[in-house]
């Protein structure tokens, strides 16, 4: 019988489909932490996805049950590791509306800086690993040399280059001076030449392009459906940002433009991410030099903060306002109340549920992790792509491990 | 009319008490009315981002009657309203109705309601253990786990360099 | 053969010795990465701190390829059997470093989820204490690690063979054990 390419296609082309199912992490570099997927794989269409997390949890919010106001600090930059000092200022931002405490000017200013500076250092790294993981690894080595940069800065604040644990109720640990000040204007100066590289570099690479654009559609319902926040739900044409909407530290006063785009794709998330880098740089730019004078923390009569260094060496109301904070069997008293307050982290709303039970410790500090709501929206949007998607859109969303599983 | 007061007249009998704390509005409701409640404010209301959903163990808590309450976050995007809605449920069965079916963000925060508090919400399509192990047998942020643990965390076989 | 007659450019040594220099100087690492440590470890390799001068910057994400371990982060009680199969797929000669608080002790989490130590559990050649390290101090462990290698090395692996101990803590010390029936005890009395 003579032989017939068409029938080869026939025998070839089975009734029932072949799925296979792929393990995709938890220790894999695409997901730069740990989460799992189990892909069921139609060839090299994802059928479906199934994500698998808490291969980090650690316990963050039973730890926010037993440390005080203070202390927590220090665990709370633990968990969006890529921009910790973010963390800090959302959480004592709830504390001090729990307690009621009004920042100083200076204090606002000052934090609004620095939650700018970690807006940008989380695209730094976000929009360099995204570009890493499709092959482009020079974008990942500018942007870290940047990202070098604003660790010197927050280490000439605070002492510690990464976490930081850098702000106090009702103010920060110390106060910053004028060499503090140059670096950031130095840095600023410098950022502009960096990030119009790396425009070069990525944005109309055709490789980079095609491998993004189209890929990981979420529309604008979805978002609001699904509880996507942050910089996401502004590629996806949702016009929400809590610094515009509730405004909080020194956002008020400030002129900026909230950045979106109708894409809602992975390549709309980078060019939003890549845009949000140049307003907070323009925030930067108009709270340095304004930045009011004054004291950075709030007076020291209200109980629940830490005095001044001076006055606890040389007086003794100093010294015993020290003594009632710090000790852990002291303390001061706190309303008995509830509270759920929000910020505009780099991810999406970063909220912070306390409850006060009296002491100076919260009685429940819950999280409300903008990564774990993001994952969630994973599956449906990777469906019907490509196995080699699931890279992009991974980086497109911006999941933090530790964020994710607490 | 604000909100609040558009909810008590659409409830009347469920008894619901508004209170104000800082810029939090919050209602607190039965369990019974929780299902309506949110379905009205979802559909009528426009009330259509749900930002959070946890759960307080309130176990410990001087002159608390109930021992779990559960805070749901809701936010109308037009308006930029927010809304906080606050449930009781008791042992020794917690149960709530799901809120999946108006707001898909639900899924997993209930998920990790029912890991920490063991909190069961009914109508949850794939309800099981978010951030633990599937083995794991507590609930760890109810208030009678002990913080560190009763030694799950040291329950592995040890490698050491001869077998590896 | 007398010394005098063998040309400049032949060295004398023991074939140990130059396996253990050749090993310590193209150290492969395999980067378990799980937390904020990850990323002072991706930092510690790029631009400014550029790892590949002390000829290990070679990351490798599959285990069978490497032969040092970085173990940064926290492992947590869902993330230690991975580790330890990780571990367990690694090619002979291997080393790991664990690095960073949470890593070498539990850390800041002294809590329900979080392995108090990853030594407990696997064999561990070298600490880098901090919260996290440095990149200059996850270095200076490299270069410890490089020397530790050359003047212990066998080309056999004989000197491994002899750990059969776990070398870590137990891990389950005293306090430990009490803490964990007391807590079972309180659990029997509620029921
Ligand atoms: S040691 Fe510190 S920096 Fe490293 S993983 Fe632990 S908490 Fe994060």
């Amino acid at each position: 019988m003579p032989f017939d390419v068409s029938d080869l296609a026939e025998l070839d082309a089975p009734e029932q489909e072949y799925l296979w199912t792929l393990n995709f992490g938890p220790q894999h570099p695409a997901t730069h932490t740990t989460l799992r997927l189990i892909l069921t794989l139609d060839g090299e269409k994802v059928v479906n996805a199934v994500p698998h997390i808490g291969y980090l949890h650690s316990g963050f919010e039973k730890l926010g049950e037993h440390l005080d106001f203070n202390q927590y600090v220090t665990i709370v930059d633990r968990m969006n590791y890529i921009s910790p000092l973010h963390n800090e200022i959302s959480w004592h931002h709830a504390v001090e509306k729990l307690l009621g405490i009004e920042l100083t000017p200076r204090c606002k200013y000052l934090r609004t800086i620095l939650a700018e500076l970690m807006r940008i250092q989380d695209h730094l790294l976000n929009t360099g690993t995204c570009a890493l993981d499709l092959g482009g690894f020079t974008a990942f080595l500018y942007f870290f040399q940047q990202r070098e940069l604003i660790y010197d800065i927050v280490e000439t604040a605070s002492g510690q280059r990464f976490h930081t644990s850098y702000t106090r109720v009702g103010g920060v640990a110390f106060d910053v001076n004028n060499a503090w000040v140059d670096k950031v204007r130095s840095f600023i100066k410098g950022f502009a030449a960096v990030h119009a590289e790396v425009h070069r570099l990525l944005t109309r690479n055709r490789i980079f392009i095609e491998r993004v654009q189209g890929i990981g559609y979420l529309s604008a319902e979805d978002c609001i459906n699904m509880g996507v926040t942050g910089p996401l739900a502004r590629a996806s044409g949702v016009l929400r940002d809590l610094r515009k909407d509730e405004p909080y530290l020194a956002y008020a006063d400030l002129d900026f433009k909230v950045i979106a785009s109708k894409g809602g794709d992975c390549y709309a998330r980078y060019l939003v991410r890549m845009q949000e880098m140049v307003e907070s740089v323009k925030i930067i730019e108009q709270c340095i030099e304004n930045i009011p004078e004054g004291p950075v923390n709030v007076d020291a009569g209200s109980k629940a903060v830490i005095p001044a260094k001076p006055s606890v060496y040389r007086s003794i109301e100093g010294l015993i306002q020290h003594f009632e904070v710090m000790m852990p069997n002291r303390g001061f008293p706190t309303p008995k109340e509830e509270i759920y307050a929000a910020t505009e982290s780099p991810n999406g709303e970063l909220g912070y549920y306390i409850v006060g039970d009296g002491s100076p410790r919260s009685y429940r500090a819950r999280t409300r992790p903008p990564s774990y709501v993001h994952f969630a929206v994973f599956p449906q949007i990777i469906k019907n792509h490509q196995l080699s998607d699931v890279v992009a859109v991974l980086g497109s969303l911006n999941i933090i491990a530790a964020e994710l599983d607490r | 009319m604000s909100t609040e007061e558009t909810l008590q007249s659409k409830f009347p009998a469920a008894g619901l008490k508004c209170s104000q704390f800082r810029d939090n509005r919050r209602v607190v409701v039965p369990a019974e009315s929780l299902q309506p409640l949110l379905a009205f404010m979802k559909g009528d209301l426009g009330f259509d981002f749900l930002a959070e959903i946890t759960a307080v163990d309130y176990l410990e808590y001087e002159g608390a009657t109930d021992r779990f309450g559960v805070v749901y976050v809701v936010v109308n995007t037009k308006t930029g309203e927010r809304l906080v809605i606050k449930t009781f449920v008791n042992d020794p069965d917690p149960v709530l109705p799901s809120a999946y079916s108006l707001w898909k963000s639900a899924d997993w925060l209930e998920r990790e309601v029912y890991d920490m508090f063991g909190i069961k919400f009914s109508g949850h399509p794939d309800l099981r253990r978010i951030l633990t192990p599937d083995e794991f047998s507590a609930y760890p942020l109810r208030k009678d786990y002990p913080l560190k643990g009763r030694g799950e965390r040291h329950n592995f076989p040890v490698i050491t360099r001869a077998d590896s | 053969m007398a010394m005098k007659d063998v040309p400049d450019n032949i060295f004398m040594t023991q074939l140990d010795a130059a396996a253990s220099w050749a090993r310590a100087n193209s150290l492969w690492p395999m980067p378990f990465a799980t937390a904020c440590c990850g990323i002072e470890l991706m930092a510690t390799a790029s631009s400014r701190f550029d790892l590949a001068r002390f000829g290990a910057e070679v990351m490798r994400f599959s285990p069978r390829q490497c032969d040092l371990m970085i173990v940064a982060g926290r492992v947590v009680m869902k993330m230690l059997p991975v580790l330890q199969r990780i571990w367990l797929q690694m090619p002979e000669p291997k080393w790991c470093i664990s690095m960073g608080a949470c890593a070498c002790t539990g850390g800041v989490f002294d809590t329900y989820a979080v392995v108090q130590g990853v030594d407990r559990f696997i064999p561990v050649d070298l600490y880098v204490p901090g919260c996290p390290p440095r990149p200059e101090q996850l270095m200076a462990g490299i270069i410890a690690l490089q020397d530790k290698i050359k003047h212990g090395g066998t080309l056999n692996g004989t000197e491994f063979g002899k750990r059969t101990q776990p070398m870590g803590p137990t891990p389950y010390d005293l306090d430990e054990l009490i803490r964990i029936r007391e807590a079972n005890e309180q659990l029997v009395s509620l029921n």
